[in-house]
């Protein structure tokens, strides 16, 4: 428990009688990647989103560091080392390529650590360098999903949170994401990925969670839960027959 | 001849439009939030003006500065003191509080200065010249400049700086914004005292050749609704052109077919614009 660097203990979010997750517990340590597995509407965004900020746990904690981090809004949150690329991107469409990967820095509020950052997300995403006096509401999905994940960076965090990096992006797009999210893993980042698609999650993941409306309902190192049949036939729909080794 | 006259009249004046039509977009698509209480923000800086130059006998090099200062002082008062706690409220209350605002302003002035029209001294910054067969009125040629550069310098700040940067993204989504690490208050805040001191700089411009009087914020308003109508929410540029547009107009329609009839023009023209781009002339559809 103690090198934990964030720990989720029996998170509940409602929304007045809505309830987005009502158990929901997790750890990610230093230098590990983490999958957050559900079907659609399991509760993986309300998880982030609580996490980061966005939304108020009503029950439950959020420890960082050993520290409490739930109920502090967003921006004092990202202060601390996390960053999330959100479901949907949220780029700010009418601003440049390159005014949002700046605005990723804010925290830091250092001039020249946010130049540094900027070259080192331009040599790990050219294709934003390309395109850095675009407008971001230009940009194809992909691009998008890019710069999402470029911006969170900005900040230097410590712990990544991707919330779907996969949605709605075509297959060759997808593996060239998840070959980025490799190399971040090798450079010793720590990931927490939120997936609907369970192999490409559990193929780059050290742990998985699997959470079923608003539970947590099952853990385990990332290859048993690849083998796990429950996983398979329960959560994700794949055939037995198929399970990567 | 004449016509080019008509022409820099309505250009000068346009500007000036357009300096504090800037301020209400700004605040609009800073945070959906109309401020009715616009137009008396002008008229308060009038009378920043007008005490300014008769109790401390301040000049305009001084008293358009001070009415900013000023007007920005009170933008923010009035983000954090009223803007805040009724936009959680339903979009009535948030419509109800700032038109109050404007009538305790208004006649909070009207009790203090009476319904007496003031005015500077004409010609407070000189005499007239002809140039080229022109008359320029230094007064009116002062204010339309600085007014048109002040009002790029605005689009400027927002669209090149770092702060104009955070100020649009909390604008775009105030969610995404508390992502990468920034505080919505203070930039709504900043937001509205930018916008106000917009209406500051340029009330105490109109105040160099306009009278000054309580109730000169209504018509100003209905200006600065139009011209923020026609140039599109939120726009910068938008509201550039339409106040230059607006101000042409009028001059034109007042040499033609007579001063009376100059509002019922721009307002035929702004409801036909509406009726054919109701996103606005440079609005995004």
């Amino acid at each position: 428990m103690t090198d934990a660097l964030l720990s989720v203990r029996n998170l509940e979010v409602r929304y007045g009688d809505l309830v987005g997750v009502s158990d929901v517990s997790l750890e990610v340590r230093k230098g590990e990647v983490v999958a957050l597995l559900g079907s659609n509407g399991a509760g993986k965004t309300t998880v982030l989103n609580a996490i980061i900020g966005l939304v108020r746990p009503t029950a439950g904690q959020v420890l960082w560091e050993g520290a409490s981090i739930a109920g502090q809004p967003a921006f004092a949150v990202v202060g601390r080392g996390l960053a999330l690329a959100p479901e949907g991107w949220r780029l700010f469409v009418n601003q440049t390529v390159e005014q949002n990967l700046r605005l990723g820095a804010t925290p830091l509020g250092n001039r020249k650590r946010e130049a540094e950052l900027l070259e080192k997300v331009f040599a790990f995403l050219p294709k934003l360098k390309e395109r850095r006096r675009q407008a971001a509401g230009t940009l194809s999905g992909g691009e998008r999903q890019m710069l999402a994940v470029g911006r969170a960076l900005m900040s230097a965090p410590r712990l990544l949170l991707l919330d779907e990096p996969s949605l709605g992006l075509a297959p060759a797009i997808v593996e060239m994401m998840y070959e980025k999210l490799q190399v971040l893993r090798d450079e010793g980042l720590t990931l927490l990925i939120a997936e609907q698609s369970v192999e490409l999650a559990l193929d780059i993941a050290d742990r998985g969670y699997v959470i079923q409306t608003g539970r947590s309902v099952l853990e385990g190192p990332a290859d048993e839960l690849a083998r796990s049949p429950e996983v398979q036939r329960a959560y994700l729909g794949i055939g037995g027959d198929e399970a990567p080794a | 001849m004449i016509l080019a006259q008509v022409v820099l009249n309505g250009f000068l004046v346009g500007a000036v439009y357009a300096l504090f039509s800037s301020g209400l977009t700004l605040i609009w698509g800073m945070m959906n939030v109309v401020n009715f209480a616009h137009g008396d923000f002008v008229m308060i800086a009038m009378y920043v003006a007008f005490i300014a130059f008769t109790a401390l006998h301040l000049g305009p090099e001084f008293f358009v500065p001070l009415a900013a200062m000023m007007l920005f002082l009170l933008g923010v008062v009035v983000y954090y003191g009223l803007v805040r706690h009724v936009m959680r409220g339903p979009i009535l209350a948030q419509i109800l509080g700032t038109f109050g605002l404007a009538l305790v302003l208004r006649y909070a002035t009207l009790w203090i200065f009476s319904a007496n029209f003031l005015s500077l001294p004409e010609n407070l910054l000189g005499e007239v010249q002809t140039v080229a067969g022109l008359r320029l009125e230094p007064s009116r040629v002062v204010a339309g400049i600085a007014a048109l550069i002040l009002t790029i310098g605005l689009h400027l700040l927002l669209t090149r700086t770092a702060l104009g940067s955070r100020l649009l993204a909390v604008a775009e989504d105030r969610n995404a914004a508390m992502l990468v690490g920034i505080r919505p208050d203070p930039m709504q805040a900043l937001a509205w005292g930018l916008g106000a001191a917009c209406t500051g700089v340029a009330g105490a411009l109109i105040a160099l050749f306009f009278y000054i009087t309580p109730t000169v914020g209504e018509s100003l308003a209905l200006i600065a609704f139009v011209v923020v109508c026609l140039g599109g929410f939120g726009s910068v540029p938008g509201a550039l052109v339409a106040g230059l547009t607006i101000g042409i107009i009028e001059s034109l329609t007042s040499f033609w077919i007579g001063p009376a009839f100059k509002d019922v023009v721009v307002f035929i023209l702004f409801l036909a614009v509406l009726w054919f781009r109701p996103q606005g002339l440079l609005g995004k559809a």
